[in-house]
């Protein structure tokens, strides 16, 4: 019989990946290292760190031990060689984009994505000289046939925004891969509890961590993961891991951390430069979210498919939007890649359109009215006026945004309370 | 920095520095389907510390070309003909694992090329059992696998990397992921093949054996004898760790290395 490598398992790494209990007081949570900096032992000790020729912390900017504990730990849950925290999800997705690419350059990314994200892409990264094109989540030959020679990542969500459109993710990956390109992931709805990009092709995987990562909706964070797979070198179109770095004495990423070039360089470039880093408190309140976070993941999942049975038998609902329905165009897909569930935020639509989407988010009691998702709390938006907002009428309807949209975040209350809220305020949205 | 070598390129890794062949050199040997950058962490600052810094892929390993050498001897032989290539009359070698023992040979069997030694997760003989050698010779990932949880400390694998935000048990896996086909397998049986008992009492330069008090691969034990043989060799145990301390404690292991090589380096540079 082969033997058994015995690696440990998602819930043990959840609780223990990237800490030991702390050597010099014993304390066994992950304490809050609430400093700006660490003090050096002399000053040669200084200029390694500084010089990269030596591990360890020097500014909080850049790394802080709190804040390391959740970058392994979310790195260890999603297989991930390693990561850098964040400010929040928007200056991951930042950083990996400042880290990859120049001026001149071209993204092909999902249409169906979080609004945030694509005004990013749409309206301000063009004016860094960057630009992108979108394209049909479901469709791998549309990221092939809009790839320009100066296209330097492709970029998806898991389970799209707001219609959970689920990735054909080896198929993405293998076009990137096709064309030297990596493949950029926002896990965010999906959390590595049900789904693991790395493990079907995904390079990089981004998360929001102020969502289900924390869960409690009281801290906001983000994170990059290097899955450490792809061939900076054999691509040859990424420069600023391959080449020479004059901002550290000459350091060429990939011919010293070899498959680390990506995370090493997001760090000691992206957060000494740019620095949008995430606090030691708020690493400390993230962590105890990912704590629980695969117990969390089940009973989201329970609970969202109570309600969306609820919804789905209901004269005041036209439609639900969930990968795990026949109806949903991405069924069969969803049942291969995400068997233990597709989250707990999803879409339906009501009946009279926009006013009665008024009725309804202002009659519901349980459910706040909220732009956020992912919170143990239940949550409700509509995100025609809110989150997508600044989409016009031809990018809402490519990303699948309808004025009758209501979306849930379906939380950890008892299923039967969300239900009876619900039905008192799918009759109020039917009153005249 | 590019070398050729029985007409195939060899790539060394320099710590950004430009090689001076007016200093004295420290040479660095990775083990088994690893590259150069296992030393990510120690090079470097040997080549901001006075010392040229060859961090390199053996044949077939990394960005070096050729296929893997098949004998620690041919390894070590081929060590030399990298130190003509670069000019180099006599290095400080440091060797992991497999690379502890090309090191080993190279200084039992070319002695003048030798200036010190640095051995780390080393052994006379590192018998490589059924259980690896069976998937590594069928390229089963399970070679990675097992290589990766037997090497790494069972308190390294929950984590705690010195460098901010690595994951121990992702750096190394995918390091060796990055071998072409039959070099793991081709590595390990030069290693299982390998006895390096003449080769260490032929040692006549400054010696630092390096062990992890829990290592699986070359166990303590293993390292004491070694370091036992090698004549008026020095050694250090670094309690609680593994087969890959120089990840596990990268600063334990470069000040262990640090403390040993610099002042021999500041002797062979006149300082």
């Amino acid at each position: 019989m082969a033997a058994d490598p015995k690696y440990l398992r998602p819930d043990t790494l959840g609780l223990h990946a990237g800490q030991r209990p702390d050597p010099l007081t014993g304390a066994r949570a992950v304490p809050i290292y609430q400093t700006t900096s660490f003090v050096f032992d002399d000053t040669e000790h200084a200029a390694s760190l500084f010089n990269l020729e030596r591990a360890g912390h020097i500014y909080s900017r850049i790394s802080n031990p709190t804040v390391a504990v959740l970058e392994e730990r979310i790195s260890a849950l999603e297989g991930g060689l390693g990561a850098v925290c964040t400010a929040s999800g928007q200056a991951a997705l930042h950083l990996a984009v400042a880290t990859l690419m120049d001026a001149g350059s071209h993204i092909v990314s999902s249409a169906s994505i979080y609004g945030g994200s694509h005004n990013l892409f749409a309206h301000t990264l063009p004016r860094f000289g960057i630009e992108t094109s979108f394209v049909d989540a479901r469709d791998p030959n549309a990221y092939a046939a809009a790839i320009r020679p100066n296209t330097r990542l492709l970029f998806g969500e898991t389970l799209g925004n707001p219609g959970l459109e689920v990735m054909d993710m080896a198929r993405v990956a293998s076009v990137a891969h096709g064309n030297g390109l990596p493949l950029l992931i926002d896990n965010t709805f999906a959390t590595p509890c049900l789904f693991r990009p790395f493990d079907h092709g995904a390079d990089l995987v981004m998360h929001s961590a102020t969502k289900f990562l924390g869960g409690h909706g009281v801290a906001i964070g983000g994170v990059i993961v290097d899955g450490g797979v792809f061939d900076w070198e054999a691509s040859g179109k990424f420069p600023t891991l391959t080449e020479p770095y004059a901002g550290y004495h000459g350091l060429d990423f990939a011919e010293e951390f070899g498959p680390g070039a990506f995370i090493m360089r997001a760090r000691a470039e992206g957060m000494r430069d740019f620095g949008a880093c995430m606090s030691p408190a708020n690493a400390f309140y993230i962590l105890q979210g990912v704590e629980t976070l695969s117990v969390r993941m089940k009973r989201h999942v329970e609970n969202a498919r109570a309600v969306i049975a609820f919804l789905e038998s209901h004269a005041a609902v036209t439609w639900v939007s969930y990968p795990e329905l026949p109806s949903h165009p991405d069924h069969e897909l969803a049942a291969v890649l995400l068997p233990d569930g597709c989250g707990s935020i999803f879409t339906f639509g009501i009946k009279g359109g926009r006013d009665a989407g008024r009725k309804f988010i202002e009659a519901v009691e349980l459910f706040s009215h909220l732009a956020n998702v992912g919170d143990a709390k239940s949550l409700v938006i509509h995100p025609a006026s809110t989150t997508h907002q600044q989409m016009d009428a031809a990018a809402l309807k490519t990303a699948g945004v309808g004025e009758d949209m209501v979306r849930l975040s379906v939380g950890l209350e008892d299923a039967a309370d969300l239900i009876d809220d619900l039905a008192r305020a799918l009759k109020a949205s039917q009153r005249a | 920095m590019e070398l050729q070598v029985d007409g195939k390129p060899v790539f060394c890794a320099t710590g950004g520095k430009e090689f001076d062949p007016a200093l004295p050199t420290t040479l660095f040997v990775h083990g088994a389907s690893f590259d150069r950058t296992v030393w990510k962490l120690q090079a470097r600052y040997f080549a901001w510390h006075g010392s040229n810094v060859l961090a390199l892929d053996l044949p077939g390993h990394g960005r070096s070309g050729g296929a893997p050498l098949e004998t620690i001897e041919a390894m070590a032989d081929w060590l030399v003909r990298v130190l003509d290539a670069a000019g180099v009359e006599q290095a400080a070698l440091v060797g992991h694992s497999m690379g502890g023992q090309v090191t080993l040979d190279c200084a039992g069997r070319h002695g003048a090329r030798v200036r010190a030694l640095a051995l780390l997760g080393g052994a006379l003989a590192i018998p490589v059992n059924s259980a690896l050698l069976d998937p590594a010779a069928a390229d089963d990932h399970l070679a990675f696998d097992l290589l990766n949880v037997w090497g790494y400390g069972r308190r390294a694998q929950l984590g705690g990397h010195r460098m901010p935000g690595l994951w121990m048990m992702r750096g190394g896996l995918r390091v060796m992921e990055r071998a072409a086909k039959g070099v793991l397998y081709t590595d390990l049986a030069a290693t299982n093949a390998y006895d390096g008992g003449a080769a260490a009492a032929a040692v006549n330069c400054p010696t630092l054996v390096v062990i992890g008090e829990k290592d699986l691969m070359t166990p303590a034990k293993a390292g004491r004898v070694l370091a036992e043989t090698i004549p008026d060799a020095v050694s250090v145990i670094f309690p609680g760790l593994g087969h890959i301390m120089l990840e596990e404690d990268p600063d334990a292991t470069l000040d262990a290395l640090r403390d040993f090589l610099i002042p021999l380096q500041n002797s062979a540079a006149g300082r």
